[in-house]
């Protein structure tokens, strides 16, 4: 090995390890923003000493590509705003996955007009052409989904499971007869159109508040797409940043499939939510009666409390309400109320999105509590006030063993002594289920969209 | 098995169980961050990227390659741009308090 491929090689070691150290630095509110940096560092160090490489002979189409792409990824990164953080993260998961199978298609194309494919390239070549593949047209289709140019709710259709079995096994065989027999790149090209139908099929059964799991699932492919193209380009720096990624995003996957107490088999393939499966717990809800609220009487619930705790949900981030939320919260607090915010792990469209929110929005993190932690509170709090969560604090979950949320892990709402619902209407959340904490007689409706009615709120406790 | 196989297979293993190791216990608070800056990490396809498109193959190589390098490219920028200035919201709170 000369002198030059020498120093790429060591370097490729130097940025791995800083990939390393700042994922590590991400675990903690401290350190988090250093870690970025360490990992944008090694990122900078990469692509340099890869520039140096001798392979590269030809900088024009490189230089142009970087100038656009850099343009454009620093124009989403400054202009997004955060209630547009999911559709972000997932576009961006499809531009990762996309990046990888056009390297592998690249590589083909270049390999097979040279000549005959040896077999381990013919097999890691498919391997990242079909993986980045799924992960490019599945992020693509859940942006739309997020976005609403796609309806959000699981869309299904006579045979799904079969049809797309078929097209995955499709994939695999003509990559098994591509590799063992006939290096065609008809078929090759086959492969990649199947890949990205296949994308398709597995996100557009799931549901919109299911999205959380499958944002970090497909950003968990993005990293083994990576990883794949490392193989095809015989280059280890992308399989150790790829697995990195790969791990992260299968971790993250967990904790959300935790939080709703579901299996990722259960995410993935029951097409939850479109309505059919809640019919065993809707029955009995005809005859409960719900009382509702005006702004000045919850304001003065609110106002004259001594602690509130508020939960936020998905309505918050759809209503754009965080910075009344914030207002109302330091409102409350200059009045001598003890405000915590209950921050339920997949409220929501992806981890942590309502934290993001409320941040933008100026709320100190140390007053968001995980639901673990603020569990036990709410027995001696005055008020819960919620602002667009529905399932996520629906008690249901935790006694009615035919409730298709049965066992999911709630915010325990229904214990404090007073609760507050800002919703828009009876209607029943993602579950498709209806909601027992809105008839509990200590709960009082507050119907309306969520920025109005805090908005409200706020005038009507600055009157008090 | 072809020897550079067999390498990269392990690194990989020997990675996903670093990043395990690495990435347990990441409280609430960070999971969209870590999770933008994950993905601007996985930008590192750009690195291939770069091998296929400045070796001056055919045009269809660099086609593919340029649409590589735009992709990679955002994904390294705008993943770790956004994951800065979300950050630096946490930051900003930390301190006032």
């Amino acid at each position: 090995m000369d002198a030059l491929s020498s120093f790429i090689g060591l370097s490729y070691i130097v940025a791995a390890s800083l990939f390393i150290i700042g994922l590590k630095s991400m675990s903690s509110p401290a350190t988090a923003r250093r870690g970025n940096l360490i990992g944008a560092i090694g990122m900078f160090i990469a692509i340099v000493v890869t520039l140096l490489d001798r392979q590269i002979v030809s900088f024009s189409w490189i230089i142009i590509g970087i100038i656009i792409g850099s343009i454009i990824g620093a124009l989403s990164a400054r202009l997004v705003k955060m209630t547009a953080m999911p559709e972000m993260v997932g576009i961006f998961n499809g531009f990762g996955g996309g990046a990888s199978a056009l390297v592998a298609i690249a590589e083909f194309v270049s390999l097979t007009s040279k000549a005959a494919l040896p077999m381990d390239t013919a097999i890691t070549t498919i391997i990242g052409v079909i993986i980045g593949g799924i992960t490019f047209s599945g992020s693509m289709l859940a942006f739309m989904k997020l976005k609403g140019m796609v309806s959000g709710s699981p869309i299904t259709f006579p045979l799904q499971k079969v049809v797309s079995a078929l097209v995955f096994l499709g994939a695999v065989v003509l990559g098994v007869i591509i590799t063992g027999w006939k290096p065609d790149p008809l078929l090759f090209y086959i492969i990649v159109g199947l890949s990205l139908i296949y994308g398709v099929l597995f996100v557009i059964p799931i549901g919109g508040a299911d999205m959380p799991v499958v944002i970090s699932l497909l950003n968990s492919f993005s990293g083994l797409a990576a990883c794949a193209a490392g193989f095809v380009v015989k280059n280890n720096v992308l399989i150790i940043a790829g697995s990195l990624v790969g791990s992260a995003g299968l971790i993250l996957t967990q904790i959300m499939c935790k939080a709703m107490n579901r299996s990722l088999t259960n995410v993935l393939f029951s097409a939850f939510g479109t309505g059919d499966m809640a019919a065993g717990s809707t029955s009995t809800t005809g005859d409960k009666t719900v009382k509702s609220v005006d702004a000045e009487e919850a304001a003065m619930i609110m106002g004259y409390a001594q602690s509130v705790i508020i939960v936020p949900g998905y309505g918050m981030a759809a209503a754009q309400a965080q910075h009344a939320v914030r207002e109302l919260s330091e409102l409350l607090q200059s009045r001598g109320v003890e405000v915590k915010f209950a921050i339920h792990p997949v409220a929501g469209r992806m981890p942590g999105h309502m934290n993001v929110l409320l941040a933008e929005a100026n709320v100190p993190y140390t007053l968001l509590h995980d639901m673990d932690d603020i569990n036990p509170e709410f027995p001696h709090t005055d008020v819960a006030l919620v602002i667009g969560a529905n399932d996520v604090v629906n008690p249901v979950a935790r006694h009615d063993q035919g409730s298709p949320i049965y066992g999911m892990p709630i915010l325990d709402v229904d214990k404090a002594h007073h609760v507050i619902i800002i919703k828009r209407s009876l209607n029943p959340g993602f579950a498709g289920i209806d909601n027992e904490l809105f008839y509990d007689p200590k709960t009082m409706m507050f119907f309306g969209s969520a920025k109005d009615k805090v908005q409200e709120l706020v005038a009507e406790i600055k009157k008090l | 098995m072809p020897e550079y196989l067999l390498v990269g297979l392990t690194i990989f293993v020997l990675s996903m169980f670093a990043g395990f190791e690495v990435i347990t216990k990441v409280p609430p608070t960070l999971h969209t961050p870590l999770m933008s800056g994950a993905n601007a990490i996985s930008g590192i396809a750009i690195i291939g990227a770069l091998l296929v498109t400045g070796r001056n193959g055919m045009h269809l190589e660099v086609i593919l390659g340029l649409i590589a390098v735009v992709f990679a490219t955002i994904n390294v920028v705008g993943g770790f741009m956004v994951t800065d200035r979300m950050l630096n919201m946490f930051k900003k709170k930390a301190s006032k308090n």
